[in-house]
């Protein structure tokens, strides 16, 4: 059996799978289906300083071969998340990543203040989520801001800094440049693609919110592309994400250059896909004689 | 909890566009309750759609769901035939729990009407039944319902089945005011809005049991929300976890 630990930015992962932001909670709902502590690691939901109640409702619709998300950040805020959610975390056996998302770069910079000395193992920083009003992507939009909010951060926190970059840009290697040259210990993309259906009866669009972020497996080849475009300019780790919905999507992810990949929306289709994921990168290993993953990572041969 | 694939023993179509099946799942059976709900794959669909359990057979190892072909994952599902098998996640929610003790008024409307077949059921042979459909083509379940309740009215807005008009017009008439009954209901929210209101004009206590869109169904992605109120002010509950089965006096319209 390879070896399918994976250690970024010194923190080790058992393997390299991570399940997503937003798509997981804080881990507590899939426990009951299935021990958590298999997982690489868990990537808590967007966490902010205050609880937000989050978007109206319908927040969630299909869209062909993957799903438009509104949510808008709800969560308890980061007081609530270390004193009821992280205790459970700390004894699931998994590393915890928290997600951070503020409206104001001093949000941002008290929110990671708030989880030095305690046991989550790194940092997300959330400058791509494309549902609230206030903050969210704009901080992830111009390199400038990337640059700005990262350095604020990296200076705030004594945890590693992942920095969470949005794909609704023009180039996405320059923000993964802009944080990485902020002092960014990672970056994970991509978060989600803008999008919209509108429901031609009511004419109204089918989320409350208009617009959505879309994930799922038709966002795959899209999350990829710029997988593969940003490790080549990067040195840092890049973990790779977006509509990843079976192994041979996160071995593909690996070839193009993530160290580790991150799993969402395909939980919703199959709870366990997750560990089905794990299990084919194992096989995929052993059957090529790959002692480690690292052996695969940005080992695509491009033409 | 389980997420398995499970046979489907029979399907019957009981309208245009609504279908039953009878699946075998003995240990989800075991689970189940009345009000519970299971959050089924589509065949190639990215998210589950959630079905209400209908009726559940412990001793056989079955549940019966009922559901109505809305779009393109459940007429996946309505294809389906006897020897096929789904692949399920449930059961799911918190479901009803019919108080024993006092009068029990259990209130369907259109396709909320299978989760409160199970409801009365569960309530026992006392159970007072009040089914709102559109049409008579649209009645659904209603021979079930004879068989389990005391008393079954039956309302059409066209009047083309029982009484013309709307469930509330009959729940106005069965209660008084501040009596020792609870009133459990299903289905499209105006009309739980109307029932609420009503029971809380009679100051009678009163159940309902909400639908929202859905992704994960065990309260991780937080899409399905439900705005609640309680003495400490306006939360965000979800359907999935903290529902579908809520008190009306919570509920934020």
């Amino acid at each position: 059996m390879a070896d399918l630990g994976v250690n970024i930015a010194g923190v080790h992962f058992k393997n390299p799978v991570i399940t997503a932001s937003g798509t997981f909670g804080f881990g507590q709902e899939y426990a009951r289906l299935y021990d958590i502590s298999r997982l690489g690691g868990i990537s808590c939901k967007g966490t902010t300083l205050k609880e937000r109640p989050g978007n109206p409702v319908p927040r969630v619709c299909e869209t062909p071969s993957g799903i438009l998300n509104c949510v808008g950040l709800q969560n308890p805020g980061v007081d609530a998340f270390i004193k009821d959610d992280l205790p459970f975390l700390e004894k699931s056996g998994t590393a915890i990543i928290a997600n951070i998302a503020g409206s104001a770069e001093e949000d941002y910079v008290e929110t990671v203040s708030r989880l030095n000395g305690t046991s989550v193992d790194m940092i997300e920083l959330n400058i791509s989520c494309p549902n609230v009003k206030e903050g969210g992507a704009s901080f992830g939009t111009s390199a400038a801001s990337v640059e700005k909010i990262t350095s604020a951060v990296k200076k705030a926190t004594e945890k590693p800094l992942m920095v969470k970059l949005t794909p609704n840009v023009t180039d996405i290697t320059e923000m993964a440049l802009a944080a990485e040259s902020a002092g960014a210990d990672a970056v994970s993309l991509i978060n989600t693609l803008t999008g919209m259906i509108i429901d031609i009866n009511t004419k109204r669009p089918l989320l409350r919110n208009n617009t959505g972020g879309m994930s799922g497996a038709a966002v795959f080849p899209v999350a990829l592309r710029m997988v593969w475009q940003t490790a080549s300019k990067v040195k840092i780790p890049v973990v790779g994400l977006g509509g990843i919905t079976k192994w041979e999507d996160a071995v593909q992810m690996l070839l193009a250059g993530a160290s580790a990949v991150q799993v969402g929306t395909a939980s919703f289709t199959d709870a366990f896909a997750p560990l089905k994921i794990i299990d084919g990168i194992n096989n995929y290993l052993d059957k090529n004689g790959y002692k480690s993953v690292s052996e695969i990572v940005g080992k695509v041969e491009p033409w | 909890m389980f997420q398995k694939s499970y046979k489907i023993l029979s399907t019957e179509k009981l309208n245009n566009t609504t279908f039953s099946f009878v699946i075998s799942c003995p240990e989800l059976a075991e689970e189940s309750w009345c009000g519970r709900f299971v959050n089924v794959l589509c065949g190639e669909k990215t998210l589950r759609r959630p079905i209400s359990i209908s009726e559940i057979d412990k001793q056989n190892g079955t549940i019966t769901i009922v559901f109505e072909v809305r779009g393109d994952g459940t007429k996946w599902m309505s294809e389906r035939k006897a020897g096929d098998e789904l692949d399920i996640l449930g059961p799911l929610g918190n479901g009803f729990f019919p108080d024993k003790t006092k009068r029990g008024i259990f209130i369907g409307g259109g396709i909320g009407c299978p989760p409160m077949l199970g409801a009365a059921k569960e309530y026992g042979d006392e159970a007072e039944v009040i089914l709102g459909f559109r049409s008579k083509e649209n009645a659904i379940l209603t021979d079930k319902f004879n068989s389990v309740a005391k008393r079954v009215e039956i309302t059409t807005n066209d009047g083309t089945l029982g009484t013309k008009g709307f469930v509330t017009d009959v729940l106005k008439n069965m209660v008084q005011n501040s009596e020792n009954a609870v009133v459990y209901a299903c289905g499209p929210t105006p009309m739980l809005k109307s029932v609420a209101a009503i029971c809380k004009e009679k100051n009678i206590k009163c159940y309902i049991s909400l639908e929202q869109r859905m992704a994960c169904g065990i309260g991780a992605c937080l899409c399905c929300a439900q705005k609640t109120r309680d003495k400490d002010g306006e939360h965000m509950k979800h359907v999935c976890k903290n529902g579908p089965v809520f008190d009306s006096e919570e509920v934020v319209f």
